[in-house]
């Protein structure tokens, strides 16, 4: 029962909690995580022998707590440390240090922890980086896989990272509802950005990377879990779910990518459906729209099919219209073009995007979605510049992967093509 | 006698399992399921979604719809239904009409992930 495996999930599951309320005492992150970090080594040698504790976090945080004071006294006064034993009756203390902390303090503290790692000054890769560190946990080595660099150079960007969050300071009373709701939709996207940097990945490293849109997913349920009747946050949560539901079949066995289209929605994850949808649905009710939800709700519609064929397209077509309002960009038309081209044809699609050009004339899924469309007209002289352009602009090995398919299927199609048009 | 028997675990570990363990755990609990089954003794059998796909009604005058599990300890479970609806809305509906019939209390509503329907005889 008491394994050490049971022990590891028990550590990672109370770490956000403990650490946050560890952080509430000493103010400092450096002492908060060793303090964590003891705690931990205790429950390692005591769990084994005692049994797990009723509640794993207030153990820790009471444990975590006693030997750091314990630790600045010692430095303190230069002298011996008192037996283990006279620290170590935890047993009593338990209960009532567990009722004290209710849970509301414990909300605003885990939404702390959170919230320091996504400083402004910040770039994207380091919040995510420090909150895989500091929040769930991983190792460094784990997190410069994840990110596809080397251990020494992940270490240095998470102590740059913590360095800049030390002088930065954090505000430690209470927060009033709107710094709250300030500092939630600041962690919303922080986990958005984890799971995107996870999600992003290519073929040969989705594996990898996985990691990455799981713990984005834990930490969105756990979010969630503190934030009940937050509407943003179900919607996020389930547009995790629902987008991390297709990944069984996001990569044919050779690490191409697979077309939403093309994919076998038999390898789609249903209990993550399930979840996904229960989760859109409830955060419908509220009335109270956002992005999260839409991108949600779009990535439902698009689960519910059970062929492509299938697919609402009209539907889609009007939440990317009430997405591109409340958060416009590029990305968004482009992704409504493609509706529009499902609903109207890619003509309609075309007439859409073309006043972009001038703007997006360095913009890779531009190019990309422009392609395609052209390839859907049979324009396949302009589609081939079109995916060319792309190419030259791709950001990533896997953009530039998805465009050369295209670009293979074109010239694949295009041989028949020009047969059959002979032959008649 | 016909016995119920509800599965209480700590949520956040059973969260942090890996795809693997979850799987792991399911094919052994499948064993213990499929040697009641061939004896024809076993029941429906549900896994819930998590407790934040639950939504709560308040069995109040006028009921009150709360998002979030079922959180009070002065009440108890007494019971459940399994119903088939659109969406939570149908469950809602549904939920609103057994509270007049039986007002007072609270109903939690859960999405069901998976379903087994068992073997008792009917």
């Amino acid at each position: 029962m008491t394994d050490v495996a049971w022990i590891d999930t028990a550590l990672t599951s109370a770490r956000p909690q403990a650490l946050g309320a560890l952080l509430r005492y000493f103010r400092n992150l450096d002492t908060a995580e060793e303090a964590f970090q003891n705690a931990c080594l205790r429950a390692l040698k005591t769990w084994p022998q005692n049994g797990p504790p009723r509640d794993p976090a207030a153990w820790l945080i009471m444990v975590g707590r006693n030997v750091a004071i314990d630790d600045i006294r010692r430095r303190n006064k230069q002298e011996a440390l008192p037996d283990e034993e006279a620290i170590s009756d935890t047993e009593d203390a338990e209960s009532e240090i567990a009722e004290r902390l209710d849970g509301s303090h414990y909300r605003d503290d885990i939404l702390r922890l959170l919230f320091i790692c996504c400083h402004r000054d910040l770039p994207a890769t380091q919040q995510i980086a420090v909150a895989l560190r500091i929040v769930s946990g991983l190792s460094v080595r784990q997190i410069a896989r994840a990110f596809l660099v080397s251990e020494a150079a992940m270490e240095q960007r998470i102590t740059r990272a913590k360095a800049r969050i030390a002088e930065a300071g954090v505000a430690f009373e209470t927060p009033g509802a709107v710094e709250r709701s300030e500092r939630l939709s600041a962690v919303a996207a922080m986990i958005y950005l984890i799971f995107n940097e996870g999600y992003s990945a290519s073929g040969d490293t989705a594996e990898i990377r996985a990691p990455l849109c799981e713990e984005a997913i834990r930490l969105a349920r756990l979010l969630l879990r503190l934030f009940q009747t937050e509407p943003e946050i179900m919607g996020l949560t389930a547009l995790l779910l629902l987008q991390h539901a297709r990944a069984p079949a996001r990569f044919d066995s050779d690490g191409a990518f697979v077309l939403l289209d093309d994919q076998d929605r038999g390898l789609w994850n249903q209990n993550m459906i399930a979840e996904g949808l229960a989760l859109i649905d409830k955060a419908m009710r509220h009335r109270r729209s956002g992005p999260y939800q839409v991108q949600a709700a779009i990535a439902a519609l698009h689960a519910r099919a059970g062929r492509p064929e299938d697919t609402d397209w009209v539907q889609i077509d009007l939440l990317y219209g009430a997405l591109e309002v409340m958060q416009p960009s590029p990305v968004v038309t482009l992704n409504r073009a493609v509706a529009v081209s499902k609903v109207k044809g890619p003509e309609a699609a075309l007439a859409m995007i073309e006043p972009m050009a001038p703007r997006l004339s360095n913009y890779f899924h531009f190019f990309g979605a422009k392609g395609a469309f052209l390839m859907q007209l049979g324009r396949n002289d302009e589609a081939r510049v079109a995916f060319d352009r792309a190419i030259a602009l791709a950001n990533t090995t896997a953009e530039a992967a998805h465009i050369r398919m295209h670009l293979d299927r074109l010239i694949r199609d295009s041989a028949p093509q020009t047969s059959r048009k002979a032959s008649t | 006698m016909l016995y119920a028997i509800l599965c209480y675990h700590d949520e956040d570990t059973v969260g942090s399992w890996t795809a693997e363990h979850d799987a792991a755990v399911i094919g052994k609990l499948s064993v213990v399921q499929k040697k009641l089954a061939d004896q024809r003794r076993l029941g429906p059998v549900a896994r819930l979604l998590p407790t934040t796909s639950a939504t709560t009604l308040r069995k109040d005058d006028p009921p009150l719809v709360i998002d979030g599990p079922f959180a009070e300890t002065k009440e108890q479970l007494l019971g459940f239904y399994v119903v088939d609806c659109e969406n939570l809305d149908g469950a809602l509906d549904v939920a609103r009409d057994l509270g007049r019939a039986n007002p007072g209390g609270a109903y939690e509503i859960r999405p069901v992930g998976s379903l087994t329907h068992g073997s008792l005889p009917t």
